[in-house]
């Protein structure tokens, strides 16, 4: 039912993998499928109408018929349409080229984000770029709206603009321009109330801003769990206040995103800047590729990295890479590789980003993997003895039973995990047989054990 | 107050429709209803959010009954209305506070920005003209600023916040606030949390603490547990429900920011999908934009008719 796009795309490009060659019809009949999937990731109707049509109008003709792999074909025709949709390869980055202060716009819908974002935004090109960076909260409809960007402010480290009460966000804009140039801020952000994009007061209120300030980047913040209505809100703002930039927060969530690019084809802006979390350092530059390939099962392996290399301790990693290619890969490391694990959040999440690995998380029912299952196995692990652990292959029925009964689980569990371990053994000799490049091509299935569940 | 009341809904409503209604009218006067037609409709329809499955039901359901008619856009509207609003009706159904408790307690949960806080103070509004006793509980102690945000409400509403220092344990909170809400008579509890995402499994155990510490005083709190979603949210918000479901076992649906232009058509999915009932909509940002939700009203809103 909740199967992601990448999953259902999968299923059809599994399809076509399977013939020989490919007909109109079978590029018809994969496309009325990739666009169900498309609308189902919250794509908009006439952004997918149009992705659709482009993708058909390559496909039907030479590129496909008559090529030795047509399914394959489909899949890079299909991949290279969502690149270029989303904005071609490679970042884009944010232009602060005019003269300092430079302002920044922060507009959009309420709650999506904008206050966090300008947070995050002030804290990276304070550390990053080394510029000193003025916060400004134009926000006099919400309660308390002010305070929070000043506390994110010092949370970041940076300076905020001294609230006074009862100034209109106009009178705010201007003061703000004033302490910057008096004071020689490189950045002003000024973050202003969500508002609705029909509510025409509050519309023509920032556009009042806009020319008040003239700011070099207009940031558009768009929730990526809007469905349909991102055509409205991206018309509205662009309409308004001439949008030259996109950020897409709450990336870290399990919604596809299909919004970034209905709102990158509906404004023509790029896509700068992507949220993913609460930290003041969850803002990430937006990688057209990288997205594209998350969405179409490919997977988002250079994310997957990044974040584990975070969060990974390096010279545990490596011991335990050399530990796996030398064979002698025990359940201590196994245990090791469980916390670290842990360390980079939740499994579905995890598993989202590898490649093929929507279907192996539909399989695993819903994406709700039990939160304990890895504190458990890890608490199995500690129940047996440093011999055991060594070489688990003497353990038999009553250590079984000894091992359950220290760690609170039942004799299943304990097996289960033994077999885990063992198809984890296997599978690190086949990884060394397939090699990178073989891992990259056929995606996280080909190691799988077939028709088993996953642990 | 009772004109303003259903003329300021309708209000809120007719703009969400604005568009689903130009193309219906756009499609639909004076035509036969044949397949393409049925296709422009069914994409309507999605674009309305209401999700392609849902959507596909709605247009078989006409293909039987009005397939190669000639039919008018009024004819269209209303039915569509109906169908829509036969499917809302069973969920609609409203937040009843059991004055008996001392105090009933409301979990107020969601992922992030869908409008918990804002709600909260509609509620306890809400409350306080009813005449029952509400008290606000700041238990969102990670956001910046968000327990200031709820003290702004508890100060237009006269209802006392209990609140706690940055970063402290909502879990812990919500248990000094029970026992304090039980010892001042106070009828309605209405605890806020922080929002989070439904795919952070560290983040809705945290949910579930909070839940396990307040049945220590009150084995049968939380009495309502209330889940705001955002109606400018597409598809995902079938993925929301179904993880807040499951974790915190969510009792009703409060669907904000229905002022806006997106059509709220995701409330329809998930009527269908988990018959959880939709207690109110939310209509602006002042403390008087909370309405009942009424499915019929919701349903000719949603088409215009």
């Amino acid at each position: 039912m909740f199967e992601a796009l990448s999953s259902k795309l999968s299923g059809v490009f599994d399809r076509l993998r399977t013939r020989g060659a490919l007909n109109e019809t079978d590029v018809m009949e994969a496309l009325r499928e990739v666009r169900l999937a498309l609308l189902d990731a919250d794509v908009a109707l006439p952004v997918v109408r149009d992705f659709i049509a482009k993708v058909r109008d390559r496909a039907i003709g030479q590129e496909v018929i008559g090529s030795v792999s047509p399914g394959q074909q489909v899949v890079k025709i299909v991949n290279d349409v969502m690149i270029e949709a989303l904005g071609g390869a490679g970042a884009e980055p944010l232009n602060l080229v005019a003269v300092p202060p430079v302002p920044i716009l922060m507009v959009g819908l309420q709650g999506s984000g904008k206050t966090t974002t300008s947070g995050k935004l002030a804290m990276r090109l304070a550390k990053r770029d080394r510029k000193k960076v003025l916060l400004a909260s134009l926000d006099t409809q919400r309660p308390a709206a002010q305070l929070q960007l000043q506390q994110l402010a010092e949370r970041a480290g940076v300076a905020s603009l001294p609230i006074v009460p009862g100034q209109t966000p106009l009178q705010i804009a201007a003061r703000a321009m004033e302490t910057a140039r008096r004071e020689v801020y490189d950045v002003v952000i000024l973050d202003t109330a969500g508002r609705l994009s029909i509510d025409e007061a509050l519309m023509d209120e920032v556009r009042q801003i806009r020319a008040a300030t003239n700011p070099a980047e207009t940031l558009l913040v768009v929730d990526a769990m809007t469905g349909q209505d991102a055509v409205n809100t991206a018309k509205a703002f662009n309409d308004a206040v001439g949008v030259t930039g996109i950020v897409l927060t709450r990336m870290d969530g399990d919604a596809r995103g299909g919004a970034a690019l209905s709102m990158r084809a509906i404004t023509g802006a790029p896509i700068k800047l992507t949220g993913s979390g609460e930290k003041l350092d969850a803002l990430e530059d937006f990688h057209p590729e990288r997205v594209a390939g998350r969405i179409l099962g490919m997977g988002d392996v250079v994310g997957l990295v990044e974040k584990a290399s975070e969060v990974i301790d390096q010279e545990e990693a490596e011991k335990l890479a050399r530990k796996m290619a030398k064979g002698t890969f025990d359940l201590d490391d196994f245990a090791n590789q469980l916390k670290q694990i842990t360390k980079m959040g939740s499994l579905s999440s995890i598993l989202g980003m590898l490649p093929g690995a929507g279907k192996l998380k539909a399989q695993l029912g819903d994406a709700n993997i039990d939160p304990k299952l890895l504190g458990r196995q890890a608490a199995i692990i500690s129940s047996m003895t440093m011999k055991e652990r060594r070489a688990p292959d003497i353990i038999k029925a009553s250590r079984k039973k000894r091992i359950a009964a220290g760690a609170g689980v039942t004799v299943q569990d304990v097996n289960r995990l033994l077999k885990q371990f063992d198809d984890m053994s296997t599978m690190m000799k086949r990884m060394n047989k397939l090699g990178q490049k073989g891992l990259m091509r056929q995606g996280l299935g080909a190691l799988m054990p077939q028709g088993r569940r996953p642990y | 107050m009772a004109l303003g009341f259903f003329s300021r809904l309708k209000e809120g409503l007719s703009r969400s429709t604005q568009k689903l209604t130009q193309g219906l009218g756009a499609v639909f006067t004076r035509r036969k209803l044949d397949d393409a037609a049925l296709e422009e409709l069914e994409e309507l329809l999605i674009g309305a959010d209401l999700g392609t499955a849902v959507a596909a039901r709605v247009i078989a359901s006409f293909r039987r009954t009005r397939f190669g008619k000639e039919v008018t856009d009024t004819e269209i509207k209303s039915a569509l209305a109906e169908e829509i609003a036969a499917i809302l009706a069973p969920v609609a159904r409203p937040l009843v506070i059991d004055p008996a408790l001392k105090p009933h307690v409301v979990l107020v949960v969601g992922v992030n920005g869908t409008g918990k806080t804002t709600t909260i103070g509609k509620l306890a509004k809400t409350y306080q003209e009813q005449g029952l006793r509400p008290m606000l509980v700041a238990g969102d102690t990670f956001r910046a600023a968000a327990v200031e945000q709820l003290q702004v409400w508890g100060q237009r509403t006269g209802a006392p916040v209990a609140s706690a220092p940055a970063n402290s344990d909502a879990a812990g909170l919500a248990f000094d606030a029970l026992a304090r809400a039980r010892a001042e008579d106070i009828d309605v509890l209405l605890v806020d949390t922080a929002g989070r995402l439904h795919n952070k499994a560290a983040l809705m155990e945290e949910l579930r603490k909070i839940i396990r510490v307040l049945k220590k005083q009150d084995p049968t709190a939380p009495h309502s547990v209330l889940l705001v979603l955002d109606a400018t949210t597409g598809q995902n918000a079938l993925q929301q429900v179904n993880v807040f479901k499951d974790m915190v076992d969510v009792t009703g649906l409060v669907v904000t920011k229905l002022d806006g232009s997106a059509r709220g058509g995701i409330v329809v999915a998930l009527a269908e999908e988990f018959a959880i009932p939709v207690h109110a909509v939310g209509v602006g940002e002042q403390a008087g934009d909370l309405r009942p939700f009424d499915p019929q009203e919701f349903a000719r809103g949603l088409v215009g008719a």
